[in-house]
């Protein structure tokens, strides 16, 4: 009782100060503003980074057990080639800051690789002290580029050879990937002639992923096996534990990924728009899911686990393009739409004997489009607008991957033998088994 | 140590969840050992169907345990309406019995044999 009586005193003896300050001018300094907006790439950063692990569970977990380890050595390695491609050339191609060699389109061919502020650096000699320190914001846009390229692993696993695949993870990371989203996050001509909106990244990110996976798949063609005498015939994967586990690592990387894309957080302003991205973006994924549970459990008379993880992902892909303006009941909408549209198009891509292993395409590419013409539900960009935008970068990262992946056909093979197909890539290809101890499957 | 009494094998089929139940039921009638193996196979069930991903699939070979059983002949007939009792379930899929003829049957350890081998 006493306590409760003497808080409010306290709290307006220690407001009072402060009251007389507020009315004049803005509460925070400048270099605060900096700080705070450097540490939300940060958290963004290190959130976005585990979207590597959640990549590799889903995708270790939904293919078979003989490619696991070929599996999981895709997602290191790709991981770690990004990174590298990135600062190497990906990163001051993706942002000319103005500088283009092709106005709005194309900054330059091998631009100098990326520069860090020097150590200790001060607000006055940072690199945008109205903005963020340049480390904080090369580290958070990385993890984007690497996204991209985990989407395509995915699609193309339990056939690709593992040299091929790694060199058109450098071309995408390096190139193609910060060349179509330089037009739209570099201040290219999307973002300035078109007003193409797309808040973290369904197209950007996602469909553009989608579009590279696909060029892959048709290109690679289906595992052996797969589509026999005009029949889908399954290959379950091989741990749903570990798949789940993935999808909440990348439910939990997305508020990095939707939150961070704020890109500011120096004002209550801000900081009230990174909570409402978190919460439209947790709800697109529950209505996702949720959406996908009752329509599996309705189709086919039991509800499929893989498409309830696919369907949470779908929520999330499909509310990236605009997670801040949508009403949590929005949110909802979008995210069960996307989860509905999973259902559909994994069975669509197979019909078109299209072989994507753990539903990326479905699920970054055509829920991608979805949540990117949901923006207009929202009315912050038109329908033009947004067409545009998607089949600019959706068509221009299709046609650029199916030249690099027909190219690498053409030169070096990227598929292995049917025999290797059949034994598995772990031991054909690597010489070692994730699960040695237990029989092959 | 020469046992005369001839023993008979019987090999059943039955449904996995029935397995503790027909254990238990074959003990209580004094059987003292039994071979259990974990099997796959179809009989005139001929397998079901499944969706995984939106794409139906037969399952062709049903999961099902196989029990070894080698008692006397006085008890044969007994273990074997005693299976068929306990692992009825009178949907498809129960399983089958076979009784074969034994010609030999030794203990190990003592060297025992036939049924004073069980």
């Amino acid at each position: 009782m006493k306590l409760t009586k003497i808080l409010p005193l306290a709290a307006a003896v220690i407001a009072l100060p402060s009251l007389a300050v507020a009315q004049e001018a803005p509460a925070v300094s400048d270099e605060v503003v900096w700080i705070f907006n450097s540490l939300l790439f940060l958290i963004g950063g290190f959130l976005v980074f585990f979207m590597a692990a959640g990549f590799a569970m889903l995708e270790g977990g939904l293919v078979r057990s003989k490619n696991v380890t070929m599996q999981m050595t895709k997602n290191v390695a790709l991981f770690s080639i990004a990174a590298i491609m990135y600062w190497l050339i990906g990163y001051n191609l993706m942002y000319p800051l103005g500088d283009w060699a092709i106005e709005g389109y194309f900054s330059a061919l091998f631009p100098q690789v990326a520069v860090l502020e020097p150590v200790g650096v001060a607000l006055a000699d940072a690199d945008d002290p109205a903005y963020a320190s340049t480390g904080s914001d090369y580290i958070f846009q990385l993890m984007f580029c690497a996204a991209t390229a985990s989407i395509v692993s995915g699609a193309l696993a339990e056939r690709i050879k593992l040299w091929p695949f790694l060199i058109f993870v450098a071309v995408l990371t390096g190139f193609i990937y910060p060349l179509t989203a330089s037009w739209q996050w570099g201040g290219g001509w999307l973002s300035e002639n078109i007003g193409f909106s797309d808040f973290a990244g369904s197209t950007v990110v996602h469909a553009c992923g989608a579009a590279a996976a696909l060029a892959g798949a048709i290109v690679l063609g289906p595992r052996v096996g797969k589509y026999k005498d005009g029949k889908v015939n399954p290959m379950p994967g091989s741990n749903l534990a570990l798949a789940t586990l993935g999808m909440f690592i990348l439910w939990l990387g997305w508020f990095g990924f939707n939150g961070g894309s704020q890109l500011a957080m120096g004002s209550a302003g801000d900081v009230a728009d990174v909570s409402r991205i978190f919460s439209n973006t947790n709800m697109a994924a529950a209505s996702g899911a949720v959406a996908a549970l009752i329509l599996t459990q309705v189709m086919y008379g039991k509800p499929d686990l893989t498409m309830v993880l696919n369907g949470a992902l779908a929520g999330l892909v499909s509310i990236t393009a605009e997670p801040l303006a949508p009403t949590l009941g929005l949110a909802l909408l979008i995210g069960a739409i996307g989860g509905v549209i999973v259902v559909f198009t994994v069975p669509l891509l197979d019909k078109m004997k299209i072989d994507d292993v753990v539903g990326a395409i479905p699920v970054h590419g055509f829920a991608g489009i979805w949540g990117t013409f949901a923006v207009v539900l929202t009315g912050t960009s038109t329908v033009g607008a947004q067409v545009i935008g998607m089949v600019a970068i959706i068509g221009a990262t299709f046609i650029l991957s199916l030249i690099v992946w027909i190219i690498l056909k053409g030169i070096i093979g990227i598929r292995v033998s049917e025999e290797d197909e059949i034994a598995g890539l772990d031991m054909s290809e690597m010489g070692m088994e994730a699960y040695p101890d237990f029989s092959k499957g | 140590m020469e046992g005369d009494g001839h023993v008979k094998l019987i090999i059943a089929a039955i449904k996995p969840f029935k397995l503790e139940e027909v254990r238990e039921a074959l003990t209580g009638l004094g059987v003292r050992g039994m071979m259990v193996t974990e099997i796959k196979g179809f009989g005139s069930q001929s397998g079901h169907t499944e969706i995984y991903r939106g794409a139906e699939y037969a399952v062709n070979f049903v999961p099902k345990v196989k029990l070894e059983i080698v008692v006397a002949d006085a008890m044969a007939e007994q273990v074997v309406e005693t299976i068929a009792k306990t692992a009825k379930t009178d949907k498809i899929g129960d399983g089958k019995i076979f009784t074969l003829d034994v010609e030999s049957a030794l203990r190990v350890r003592t060297g025992e044999a036939n049924d004073e081998a069980l």
